[in-house]
């Protein structure tokens, strides 16, 4: 089966999250927590469903990664650009607003 | 322009703190996301792919330019600086945090401006002619009537859980430049035998999954029945509109399944219920309206104007934008400026805070302070005498806001696409700037000559690719972006939705593709032929052939 990650968007301000392997959301996805198997996946989703409850998050889903040098990059083009922001133009990127 | 009445204020201002309420108690939990989201949806705000979205109504795209500093205001203090101009006349802000959101809304309300009804199952914000009112060639100024029905519409309480979202655009003039043989209904004035002016009623239209050129139902629909005409065909809509498949629940579905004389005779029926009861409109109402948008005070200029002439012959580039910038104003020794959003490599739509301040201080000088915004993602300053736009043009230069394309190559609409939206399937953005990038030579786009070029990320069609000369439509394919090429559409009286060319091109390969359609015409076209005429003379065979050669039975 694919590596997954998930994600969600932040509740306060909307932002793109993932969850890392400590239980908390990071705005990084290479510090995301990467599920290999169906445990790991039921396990990132009771973490999820306790984040929506907690007010956290909005949203969480599982997004398919591929895994390189032990980080993960997204399969689909949806995914990738919503990771990075914006492709143009850079000046809006999240990266750069967040700097 | 129309003055908010207390009422109207009242309505804004309560429902600025009804959401401000809202939003309180979503960040304090006793809201969840389940309960909370139809809520922020009727105030505008999606959450979309890296962040919220706040969309702000601009009824009938008119604004003053008190109302353009706030919105200028909204982008610098909340987002990042700048705004998106829709193909609804809206503008869109994509990022603010939710908990400014409320403070966004009341700085709006200061303005008479809101998010109400700019999203959800609701009639929506009314779309009107971005020249109503000083057109030379209008029948009536549209913007009376789109007041009206946005006073009835807004929180109508039957109509506020429709099957689907709902959208009407009007137009005063023959000349239609509101696109309203593909809104839900489309009203078109004209002038009847015995000189009364009245409606057209075209419904069905639509694009979206499922395309449809609108259909009339109703030849001449006498002005002070609008409101009870209207509500009857809502009536029959929301009625037997389809609730049990979203892709099918707008009202084109119902109308093209009923067919358009049925369809007709339902909405007649329910209208004899309704016809002449409350909603009919008193005169001295229609009058209170009318009023507020009484033309400004404009001393006619005779024409040639030396200053105006001498500009446009001695000096290219501004007799290049006055080509394609300017529009027919009703007053002699004045035009109407179109302001385009579409520089080369640019965002289209996009505005910062900076270029909105600019242009509201530009509107004050010279266009009594008003603005409108085209659903083609344009800007105009409505009425600017004709000697004062040497001045002006140079001054717009100075903001970037100058580029002679208006109705070009790279005049193109946009939506945001996979860069922004979470609807999307590819990039919509990327491909207009490179588009526009690959004919940034203005003389090359002036050769050319009129080509509407439009760009959906996706089959919702927000880009309007199906009425677009050329229409692109971003598609997924396993995960990777395609662009499928329709030819042929035309948003306007004559209305048709294009053809697909073919197979789709990848990313890389789609501005290439462009390239060698605007080549085929070159090459086909006879004289005086805009590309949308040699279109119509040859089909897409000529096409077809230049863009797949001999593959393309085996493609297709």
């Amino acid at each position: 089966m694919p590596h997954r990650i998930l994600t969600a968007n932040h509740l306060r301000d909307g932002g793109v999250v993932f969850l890392a392997a400590d239980g908390g959301w990071v705005r990084s996805p290479e510090a995301a927590t990467i599920a290999a198997c169906a445990d790991d996946e039921r396990g990132l989703s009771t973490i999820a469903a306790t984040a929506v409850a907690d007010q956290t998050v909005v949203g969480p889903y599982l997004v398919d990664v591929t895994v390189t040098d032990g980080r993960p990059v997204p399969v689909r083009a949806r995914e990738r650009i919503r990771v990075s922001g914006p492709t143009v133009p850079a000046d809006f990127r999240a990266d750069a607003a967040s700097a | 322009m129309y003055q908010y009445d207390e009422y109207d204020q009242r309505l804004v201002d309560e429902r600025v703190e009804q959401f401000r309420d809202q939003v309180r108690r979503r960040l304090s939990g006793e809201l969840s996301e389940d309960e909370f989201k139809p809520l922020r949806l009727m105030n505008g705000l999606y959450l979309q792919l890296h962040a919220y979205m706040l969309r702000v109504a601009i009824p009938y795209g008119t604004l003053s330019s008190a109302q353009m500093r706030t919105l200028a205001t909204l982008a610098r203090r909340w987002d990042r600086g700048y705004g998106h101009f829709t193909t609804r006349q809206n503008i869109q802000y994509n990022w603010p945090k939710l908990e400014d959101v409320p403070d966004m809304l009341a700085e709006l309300a200061k303005v008479g401006m809101h998010a109400i009804q700019t999203s959800g199952n609701c009639i929506r914000n009314v779309t009107a002619d971005h020249f109503a009112g000083v057109a030379r060639d209008e029948i009536e100024d549209p913007r009376i009537w789109a007041e009206i029905i946005r006073q009835w519409s807004t929180l109508h309480p039957e109509f506020s859980f429709l099957p689907r979202k709902f959208k009407i655009a009007i137009t005063g003039s023959p000349n239609d430049r509101a696109a309203v043989k593909v809104h839900d209904i489309g009203l078109r004035m004209l002038r009847n035998a015995d000189g009364d002016v009245g409606f057209e009623v075209i419904v069905g239209g639509g694009q979206g999954r499922t395309p449809f050129i609108g259909e009339t139902i109703r030849a001449f629909l006498p002005k002070q029945h609008l409101l009870s005409y209207l509500e009857a065909i809502l009536r029959v809509y929301n009625q037997y509109g389809r609730r049990d498949n979203s892709f099918k629940a707008r009202i084109k579905i119902l109308v093209n399944a009923l067919g358009a004389a049925e369809f007709a005779r339902q909405v007649e029926a329910e209208w004899a219920h309704l016809r002449d009861g409350a909603l009919t409109l008193p005169a001295a109402e229609v009058d209170r309206i009318a009023a507020q948008f009484a033309p400004p005070v404009l001393p006619p200029v005779a024409e040639p104007i030396p200053a105006f002439d001498m500009a446009r012959l001695t000096d290219p580039a501004f007799g290049r934008w006055a080509r394609t910038n300017l529009f027919a104003h009703k007053v002699p020794g004045y035009a109407s400026v179109l302001i385009s959003l579409k520089p080369v490599g640019g965002v289209p739509g996009d505005a910062t805070a900076d270029q909105m301040d600019a242009l509201a201080d530009l509107a004050d000088r010279y266009s009594q302070g008003e603005i409108r915004v085209t659903h083609g993602q344009n800007l105009v300053l409505p009425s600017v005498g004709k000697a004062h736009l040497p001045d002006l043009w140079q001054q717009l230069t100075a903001l970037g806001l100058a580029e002679a394309n208006i109705g070009l190559v790279s005049d193109i609409i946009a939506c945001p696409g996979l860069d922004y939206c979470a609807l999307a399937n590819a990039r919509s953005i990327p491909i207009a700037q490179r588009i526009s990038q690959r004919f940034a030579d203005i003389g090359r786009q002036h050769d050319i000559g009129e080509l509407q070029l439009k760009i959906s990320g996706c089959i919702n069609a927000c880009g309007h690719h199906h009425v677009g000369h050329i229409g692109i439509l971003g598609v997924d394919k396993k995960g990777e972006e395609f662009y499928q090429i329709t030819l042929g559409g035309k948003a306007e009286e004559d209305a048709a939705l294009g053809k697909i060319v073919g197979p789709a091109f990848s990313y890389d390969a789609v501005v290439d593709a462009v390239e060698t359609i605007v080549d085929t015409y070159l090459v086909e076209r006879r004289s005086g032929e805009r590309f949308i005429d040699t279109y119509r003379r040859t089909g897409l065979a000529p096409f077809r052939a230049r863009l797949y050669g001999e593959t393309i039975d085996a493609a297709a």
